[in-house]
């Protein structure tokens, strides 16, 4: 039974957002034993009532509050209010994300040992490596039902998968396979193998793919020690004259304002919202917000250089048929400078409906040029491109200087500048993904600039030195000892590898770290 | 209200004293307004307006196909992607403006015979790359993105399949049926 807590129950770990950081550590938790209250922003949808409509999922499920955006990125222009695309609903951004399950590779922990120092770029070693993420690595797979590893088996590919094993094959890259996806193969964990629906961005109604909507929330709800409060926006996080945090101010369903009190608050609303709450946080003690005596809350947002390739044949493709985004080519994902920046990227199967093709595809384009190109959209084949990008300072979550949303909290400006590593790493991207494609014999190929961010990363980062970043190697704050980061605004660097993996990972690994912290009373 | 009716077959003829008989490049069918409609006889369907002039409809009809030509896509589906401004028009006096005005400007554009007297799609496309950057030409394609191509009566046009979940997804129907490559 799912537990109910009392407003003023100061016993609790209140965690703020249910996906895969907030859902994760909050089902670890209530499995020890621990009493959560996980507070989510959005409303609660079971996964039948998804819908394949992409702008009707869209909808029902995304993060559509106002957002101001600023700097050179072409999202500023295409999309000035939608930065990033992110989910408000219980699940977060787990029940649109398409299951990409990938590991970091060891120097991406070491970004800045491996690269060196890069101009422009605040580059930092993370303060954990991969030896001591690997345990946490292979229980998450397990969790998530990850294909290609624990013995299950890989996604069959689908026809966009087939055209980019071929491409791959002709150009010589080695490593090219449905990739390692948090989706059932097999039927497991009492729910659905894949069905090849094609919806996995619009939630997925067989329940295949991992969510924490359906496994860690139901999970921890059944140890009696969970409680997943929806339609709960936090708005602020108090603390006492000593500094520590004692609860949190959230809206409820009917606009009101609650103050739910906490043992320890995990902030987990993604790498937008999480800094936002903690610029909002501040106070005469914090006057730059909780946590922040660094000053980097909310700085070196990355959202991992993207872009699209898609390219049109003379024959049938039907993209859109099967698993989105269950096909990976690895082989660029190295670090290897000689090909004009630092860090790699991968290059992954992608396809789009044709709704959002128009939107995407080639944003504010129209006339033939454009029109042609849907023309053929069952003869389209199409990848993504997912790499490292470079923090930046400048590249920054602030609160906006007048507007404010509904409950009169300040809404959210993002800044980001590409930088020249970024667009170097592009280009060629964009250059060998064309390739690729035209050695298939594609008759046009498009190179699509980025969509609004998918994966948004590294506004509260994790630093050895509390000088240097927000939170230390457990995602604890450096200031503040029962205030924690809990999702992929920890990360130190973005590395190839799409995030949450890492981030449920870390979510796992920190449960251990605070219910240690909590039976030695030091928390 | 704009409605979009289908007419009934004995109704095809276009019985109506015709006010102006208007000529679109390319497919050659015709739009015919008649008091406060536009009405395709060829293709049995027709359009009234609540807000916007018949005339400023028919030709925001050409300007939609312009902006996103499918030779492949009827009119019909143009005209229901356009119909929110005239909706919007009448509740908006501002938006309402806005569409008339543009349109008037267009018709000034184009001399005499006005957008709609432009025999080639390419005399009125230079138009269109004219107030590519104006308020109103965004406003038209900024919705037509979603209007246009969110129309589920579309999708078959382009070969896009829609929902699949209620037929068991493509795990039986093609999902790897590839033969090609
Ligand atoms: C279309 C799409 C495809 C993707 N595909 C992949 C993929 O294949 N592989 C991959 O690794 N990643 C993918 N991602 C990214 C992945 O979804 C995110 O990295 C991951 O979910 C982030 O986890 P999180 O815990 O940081 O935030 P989220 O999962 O976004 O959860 C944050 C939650 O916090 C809530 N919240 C925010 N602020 C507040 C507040 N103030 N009060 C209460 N609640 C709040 C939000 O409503 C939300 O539910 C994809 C994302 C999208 C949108
Ligand atoms: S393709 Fe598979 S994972 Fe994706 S939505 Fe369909 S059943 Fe779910």
């Amino acid at each position: 039974m799912a537990a109910q807590f009392d407003l003023k129950n100061d016993g609790v770990v209140v965690i703020i957002g249910s996906g895969a950081g907030g859902g994760t550590l909050g089902n670890e938790l209530a499995q020890k034993g621990i009493d959560v209250v996980i507070l989510e922003a959005g409303a609660r949808h079971e996964y039948e009532d998804f819908v394949n409509d992409e702008w009707d999922s869209f909808a029902q499920l995304a993060w559509k509050d106002k957002r101001t955006t600023s700097g050179d990125w072409r999202v500023a222009k295409d999309f000035p209010n939608l930065p990033a695309w992110i989910v408000k609903s219980v699940g977060g951004s787990t029940t649109h994300w398409a299951g990409a399950s990938l590991r970091f590779q060891e120097h991406e922990f070491k970004a800045l040992s491996s690269y060196g120092k890069v101009k422009g770029a605040n580059l930092l070693d993370w303060p954990v490596t991969l030896a001591e993420m690997e345990s946490y690595y292979a229980k998450a797979e397990a969790k998530m039902g990850v294909t290609g590893t624990n013995d299950w088996p890989r996604l069959p590919g689908n026809n966009n998968f087939k055209v980019l094993k071929a491409g791959a094959d002709k150009l010589g890259y080695k490593e090219c396979h449905t990739g390692n996806m948090a989706i059932n193969s097999v039927e497991r964990d009492d729910r659905n193998s894949c069905q090849q629906t094609g919806f996995c961005f619009q939630g997925c109604k067989w329940g295949a793919k991992w969510s924490t909507l359906y496994t860690e929330i139901p999970k921890g709800e059944a140890t009696g020690h969970l409680e997943v409060r929806p339609n709960s926006m936090a708005i602020k996080i108090n603390h006492d004259a000593s500094g520590k945090v004692t609860g949190v101010v959230y809206a409820d369903k009917d606009g009101k304002l609650q103050e739910q009190k906490a043992r320890i608050v995990a902030v987990a609303g993604n790498s937008i919202e999480s800094p936002r709450l903690l610029l909002n946080s501040e106070s005469s003690k914090f006057p730059h917000g909780l946590a922040n005596s660094s000053g980097q809350v909310g700085k070196n947002y990355m959202r991992h250089t993207t872009g699209s390739v898609y390219a049109i044949f003379d024959k049938p493709v039907h993209m859109y048929r099967g698993t989105t985004m269950a096909g990976i080519i690895r082989d660029e994902a190295r670090h290897d400078p000689s090909r004009g920046f630092v860090g790699g990227y991968e290059m992954e199967t992608l396809s789009l409906g044709l709704p959002f093709m128009a939107a995407f595809l080639n944003p504010g384009g129209w006339g033939r040029s454009f029109t042609t190109a849907l023309d053929h959209y069952d003869h389209m084949a199409g990848l993504w491109i997912v790499g490292e990008d470079m923090p930046r300072e400048e590249n920054r979550i602030t609160l906006h200087a007048d507007e404010k949303d509904e409950h009169g909290m300040p809404i959210a400006d993002v800044h980001f500048d590409d930088h020249a590593n970024d667009t170097a790493m592009r280009d060629h991207a964009y250059s060998r993904g064309q390739a690729l494609y035209a050695a298939v014999g594609a008759t046009r190929t498009f190179p699509t600039p980025p969509y609004p961010s998918t994966h948004n990363l590294g506004t509260n980062r994790m630093s050895e030195k509390p000088a240097d970043g927000v939170v230390n190697k457990h995602g604890q704050t450096h200031d503040i000892k029962n205030l924690f980061v809990s999702d992929g605004s920890q990360f130190t660097t973005g590395g190839a590898e799409n995030p949450t993996l890492t981030i449920v990972s870390l979510a796992i690994r920190q449960a251990d770290y605070i219910a240690a912290q909590m039976s030695a009373k030091s928390i | 209200m704009v409605t979009i009716y289908e007419r009934q077959p004995h109704e095809r003829k276009p019985g109506l004293s015709r006010r102006e008989l208007l000529k679109r490049g390319g497919a050659g069918a015709l739009l015919i307004i008649s008091g406060g409609a536009v009405i395709s006889p060829e293709h049995a369907w027709g359009l009234e307006t609540a807000a916007l002039k018949p005339e400023t409809m028919a030709t925001l009809i050409q300007v939609a196909r312009d902006i996103y030509p499918h030779d492949q896509v009827p009119d019909k589906y143009y005209a229901i992607a356009v119909k929110g401004h005239d909706e919007t028009a009448a509740k908006d006096p501002a938006h309402k403006e806005l569409i008339e005005k543009g349109i008037a400007d267009l018709d000034k554009k184009a001399g005499s015979g006005g957008y709609r007297g432009l025999g080639w799609e390419e005399q009125r496309v230079a138009l269109l790359k004219e107030v590519e950057k104006t308020p109103f030409f965004q406003a038209v394609r900024g919705g037509l993105v979603v209007s246009l191509y969110n129309q589920k009566e579309v999708w078959p046009i382009f070969g896009y399949e829609g929902e699949s979940y209620s037929k068991g997804g493509y795990i039986a129907r093609g999902f790897n049926d590839i033969e090609w490559l």
